[in-house]
């Protein structure tokens, strides 16, 4: 059999695989879908820095004799929680730019040169 | 007065203006005028103990850890220029009333004003060098605003532009020099850095840290080659002039030479630099404010050289020197405040104040032609005025410097500053008063109103009797100030009018004849000097600052060229750099953990997950597809993480996989549903290069951590044992949600909260927008169901309803003690509601919801913060729960926590904030004519015709 620990650290391999390859898309959906997996591979990482235990819950007992790291538990809790909240905002921003530019390219081409914004400093005359 | 309050009066007084405006300007200046009394008042308080040679002191201790504490003490040198800063303050508060025209803002300017008072008066009070920082830098962005008050007009705003950005670059520069100073000293209190003479100077860093101080107080004091600022500063109305670049802010960069003094002066590198730079400074601009036509430009030149001249004295390293300087200061501030202010007085009557249009104002403006006569004798340096007594000081002490071993060079140099100074002064008087009589000016002249000529008044008082009775009015403070810039080691002072003829005296008749047959001959002098090319200070200031400009915008637009994948891969190959930079530079111990070992369960989740993930790359161009994998891949793992022991991150992970997919199924309702294929070939192997070495990467370090046993004991261990006993409850993850880090819970809800906000914003903006209309017209892409709330939908989500929303309570209440809580029981309530959205419409839902999910948000921050601050009334720190355990037959006995009231606010927070993102893409969906007041369009039930015997009835 296999160990877990190579099962586990090969899943989270695929999965940033699989986040960085959808980043990398030229339209907001397949990005999206990119950052909501590079979530899943870090939130999954960080809950296994406390190393990976069968049948040890952070929740006491009379009856257990050990127990898992309870700390990146919480920690990834609300990380999973906040990411939830990240990907809406992300989400809405793709949205309002394909409904008002109807356009969900994430590349801006042939960008226009930002306004000038220094004061046209010869138009003073100089005192000393 | 205690100096904090001192301190802190000017900023705390500069809303009173800015309110009190409503009421007129009389209130507004008023506020004004009695803050800055009070203020004065107060340090007037302080004034004997000062005066008899105390140091007053006032702590608070602000950061500690890092040295910066709000220590201030008033001492001699202190007293003389928060008593010039806030006395001159009120005399200018008065001119700038009557000066200021109905069309200003008068509110701001004395905010802006009082604001600038409050940041030097905390310059001059300050012990600790860090705190001294914040005060200085906070005077160069007060004195932004004040320069560039006329905001309409481009001088002005290049001017105050200019001014900030060398103030704001010097200021740079002492900050360095400042941390280095405190190192070095081993405190950045100033009362232990001033003690620590022989250490600071006879350490490497003393040169580095004297060159980055003086930096910042050349650019301040407008020192050669940074003088070129105050002159554009001009531009700002006359009453900033007056007080700003006569009296106060560029004497901080004086003061701050001043205050260094003990420490840093009486070394070769000190005399070469600072005397030096004084005397450039003095010499080239009296030079220069002979030729300017200007009024104001010639008085910033003339204070330039005035600068120069106290810069130098402080630069000569003696006692004697540094009695001058501070004698200088203050009489320069008497007369060249009067002199700014007479300036303006002539521009607010006569309409211009080029000194071409002028002359013959002796008989139209008497009273103004006696004020600023006498205050340019005064500057020109001629007796009884103060401006005599101590130029003849600084004439003495310059005949006893030597510069590279040759002794008089320092000497004539300073008799040919005090020519031109002369010329200068005579020139104000000449040009402008006498002559004859013009037969128009741009007004009609006459002598002001009492409140424009009463300030200036009032100085050139100063001028003359302190003139006149230096050793009554002048001695006492000097001698205190000088005490304090020497360290006493310039012992008792004696001032007095008239010494006798000796060098000095020869030297003064000098410059004033030679100064007179200037202005004689001033026509032809001025035709070699208009004829002579020199360089433009400004000219060279804006290349700089546009080359600037330009490398920054090239380097910018390069690096930011709008092509996001571009930065995403650029940033990717950045981190995969660093990782492994770290990982081939650090040390790793054997693997030493035992495996567990899989068995056919895992392997088939592990296939379950793998495979769809590689599924949905495979086919993530169909996005409704990629939807519904990406739903698998997360109930994967959240059954992984309920399979190693992590039962509330496999609920949490469950319910947020719910909610996400609902999102993003309401956004794909309005994209393609197709992404097209494109950005093949190189592009394409980027990609895949770039997924395969990060993922190669990630899982490798997986690996590599899962494989070993922590280098370092968790603190884990911690959490573990006193999650019951301190935290009351079993569930360590809910306990140290909720109790041990309380703190980042309360910081998380708020993101959350805010995140739900800005979506809730955007689809405000979004759907005010010409959006709405497109929106209204849109024409789904795929047919419509027939019915579109189907009565079975309906009926079974209204059942679980309620059992959905029981299972919350449910879990919220277990969850200290066993896998649950606010997070949990939050999206499970959320879930409950959404149902209720999906399967009956949301108009007809919403029409039901009684209280705006913002107000969820607010009150469940609101519940968590009170929770928190309950501790207060305990006097324990915020956010510390308490528990207890109740009996009340017949139930079991159960336990009371504060934690479960924090819980309360989280499970708010997160059911307010899912609720209005998923509410918010909801909204764009609405359409006219969709609305049914029925949860149901197809209901046996009801026919139509009985439907409108209900509306009838109704």
């Amino acid at each position: 059999m296999i160990a877990i620990e190579v099962l586990f650290a090969s899943a989270v391999g695929v999965m940033t695989a699989a986040g960085i390859y959808l980043v990398l898309q030229l339209r907001t959906f397949p990005v999206i879908l990119g950052l909501s997996f590079l979530s899943y591979a870090v939130n999954v990482f960080l809950f296994a820095t406390g190393r990976l235990v069968v049948n040890q819950p952070p929740v006491l007992t009379k009856y257990a004799e050990s127990y898992t790291d309870p700390l990146p538990q919480a920690l990834v809790l609300t990380a999973i929680v906040i990411s939830f909240g990240m990907t809406a905002v992300v989400v809405m921003i793709a949205l309002s730019a394909w409904l008002s530019a109807r356009d969900e390219r994430v590349d801006m081409e042939n960008e226009d040169p930002p306004p000038d914004d220094t004061e046209d400093v010869a138009s003073v005359e100089g005192q000393p | 007065m205690s100096l904090i309050l001192l301190a802190a009066l000017p900023f705390l007084g500069a809303v009173f203006p800015a309110l009190l405006i409503r009421a007129g300007r009389d209130a507004s200046s008023g506020a004004a005028g009695m803050v800055t009394l009070i203020a004065f008042v107060g340090l007037m308080t302080n004034a004997p103990a000062v005066m008899r040679g105390e140091v007053v002191t006032a702590q608070l201790s602000w950061l500690p850890s890092l040295g910066l504490n709000a220590h201030f003490f008033l001492d001699g040198l202190g007293l003389l220029f928060a008593g010039l800063i806030l006395g001159i303050g009120l005399l200018i508060i008065l001119y700038a009333r009557y000066y200021l025209s109905r069309e200003d803002p008068m509110g701001q300017f004395y905010t802006y004003l009082l604001l600038f008072q409050g940041a030097m008066v905390g310059i001059v009070l300050s012990d600790n060098i860090l705190l001294l920082l914040v005060f200085w830098e906070l005077t160069s962005l007060s004195s932004f605003l004040l320069i560039g008050y006329w905001r309409h007009l481009p001088e002005g705003r290049q001017g105050a532009r200019m001014a900030l950005t060398v103030t704001g670059a010097g200021g740079l520069a002492m900050i360095g020099g400042m941390l280095i100073l405190g190192n070095i000293a081993g405190s950045y209190d100033l009362s232990v850095i001033l003690t620590q003479k022989d250490a600071i100077q006879a350490s490497p860093m003393y040169i580095p840290a004297l060159i980055l101080i003086l930096l910042g107080a050349f650019t301040k004091s407008a020192q050669f080659p940074f003088h070129f600022w105050l002159p554009h500063a001009m531009a700002a109305p006359t009453p900033v002039s007056a007080y700003l670049h006569s009296a106060t802010m560029v004497k901080a960069g004086l003061f701050l030479m001043a205050r260094m003094w003990p420490v840093l002066a009486g070394t070769d590198a000190w005399f070469y630099i600072v005397a030096t730079t004084g005397l450039v400074t003095m010499v080239t601009a009296a030079v220069i404010a002979l030729f300017k036509d200007d009024l104001k430009a010639l008085l910033a030149f003339s204070t330039v050289s005035h600068l120069g001249l106290i810069t130098m004295l402080l630069g000569f390293g003696t006692p004697y020197a540094a009695v001058a300087a501070v004698f200088h200061i203050i009489n320069h501030a008497t007369f060249k405040a009067a002199l700014f202010m007479s300036a303006g007085i002539i521009d607010h009557e006569a309409g211009t104040r080029d000194i071409k249009q002028l002359g013959g104002l002796r008989t139209l403006m008497p009273l103004t032609f006696v004020m600023s006569t006498i205050a340019s004798l005064s500057m020109a340096g001629l007796p009884p005025f103060n401006g005599f007594i101590s130029k003849e000081m600084m004439l003495e002490q310059t005949l006893h410097t030597e510069w590279y071993s040759n002794p008089w060079i320092v000497a004539v140099l300073a008799t040919v500053g005090a020519m031109f100074s002369a010329a200068y002064s005579f020139r104000y008087i000449a040009h402008v008063f006498l002559g004859p009589k013009r037969e128009s000016y741009p007004h009609s002249l006459h002598d002001p109103v009492p409140g424009l000529w009463l300030s200036p008044a009032f100085l050139v008082t100063l001028v003359v009797v302190i003139g006149l009775f230096p050793a009554t009015l002048a001695e006492g403070i000097v001698d205190v100030a000088a005490g304090a810039v020497t360290g006493g080691a310039s012992g008792h002072v004696h001032l007095k009018l008239w010494h006798g003829i000796n060098a000095p005296l020869m030297m003064s008749i000098v410059a004033i004849l030679v100064g007179l047959l200037l202005i004689w001959t001033y026509a032809r002098i001025r035709g070699v000097w208009d004829a002579a090319r020199r360089p433009e200070a400004k000219t060279m200031f804006d290349a700089v600052v546009r080359a600037l400009t330009g490398l920054s915008r090239a380097v910018t637009d390069t690096l930011h060229d709008g092509t996001v994948t571009r930065y995403a891969a650029i940033f990717l190959l950045f981190t995969l750099g660093l990782g492994w930079l770290a990982w081939s530079g650090g040390a790793t111990a054997a693997p030493d953990r035992v495996l567990l070992m899989g068995n056919s369960l895992t392997i088939v989740g592990w296939f379950c997950l793998v495979g769809s993930t590689a599924c949905l790359v495979a086919f993530h161009r169909n996005r409704l597809m990629a939807l519904v994998i990406l739903g698998v891949v997360g109930l994967m793992i959240s059954m992984m993480f309920n399979y190693l022991s992590a039962p509330d991150l496999a609920l949490t992970q469950l319910s947020v996989e719910v909610v996400t997919i609902i999102l993003l199924l309401l956004a794909l309702n309005f994209m393609p549903r197709e992404t097209p294929a494109e950005g093949a070939g190189l592009r394409q192997v980027r990609n895949v290069g770039l997924a395969a070495v990060g993922g190669l990467g990630v899982g490798g370090l997986m690996y590599a951590i899962l494989s070993r046993n922590p280098v370092m004991e968790s603190i884990s261990q911690y959490h573990l044992d006193n999650s019951y006993s301190g935290g009351g409850g079993t569930n360590v993850v809910n306990v140290i949600l909720v109790d041990f880090r309380g703190y980042d819970t309360f910081g998380e809800i708020i993101v959350l909260g805010i995140a739900a906000i800005v979506i809730f914003a955007i689809t405000e903006a979004i759907l005010d927008g010409p959006v709405r209309a497109r929106l209204l017209n849109r024409k789904p892409p795929e047919p419509r169901a027939g019915d579109t709330h189907p009565l079975m939908m309906v009926v079974a989500t209204r059942v679980m309803m309620p059992i959905a929303l029981m299972v919350a309570a449910y879990i919220f209440f277990r969850g200290h003690n066993l896998p649950g809580g606010g997070f949990i029981a939050g999206l499970v309530a959320a879930i409950a509601v959404i149902m209720q959205y999906m399967a009956s419409g949301f108009s007809w839902a919403a029409a039901r919801q009684r209280f705006p999910y913002h107000g969820i948000i607010g009150s469940g921050v609101l519940i968590a913060a009170v929770t928190g601050l309950g501790a207060w009334f305990n006097d324990l720190p915020f956010l510390t729960s308490a528990f207890g355990y109740v009996t009340i037959p017949p139930l079991e006995k159960f336990e009371l926590a504060t934690a479960a009231l924090f819980d309360l606010g989280v499970f708010l927070a997160v059911v307010g904030a899912v609720m209005l993102a998923l509410e918010s893409l909801s909204r764009y969906a609405w359409q006219p004519g969709m609305v049914s007041e029925y949860p149901m369009d197809i209901n046996p039930v009801r026919d139509d015709g009985d439907a409108e015997e209900q509306e009838g009835a109704q």
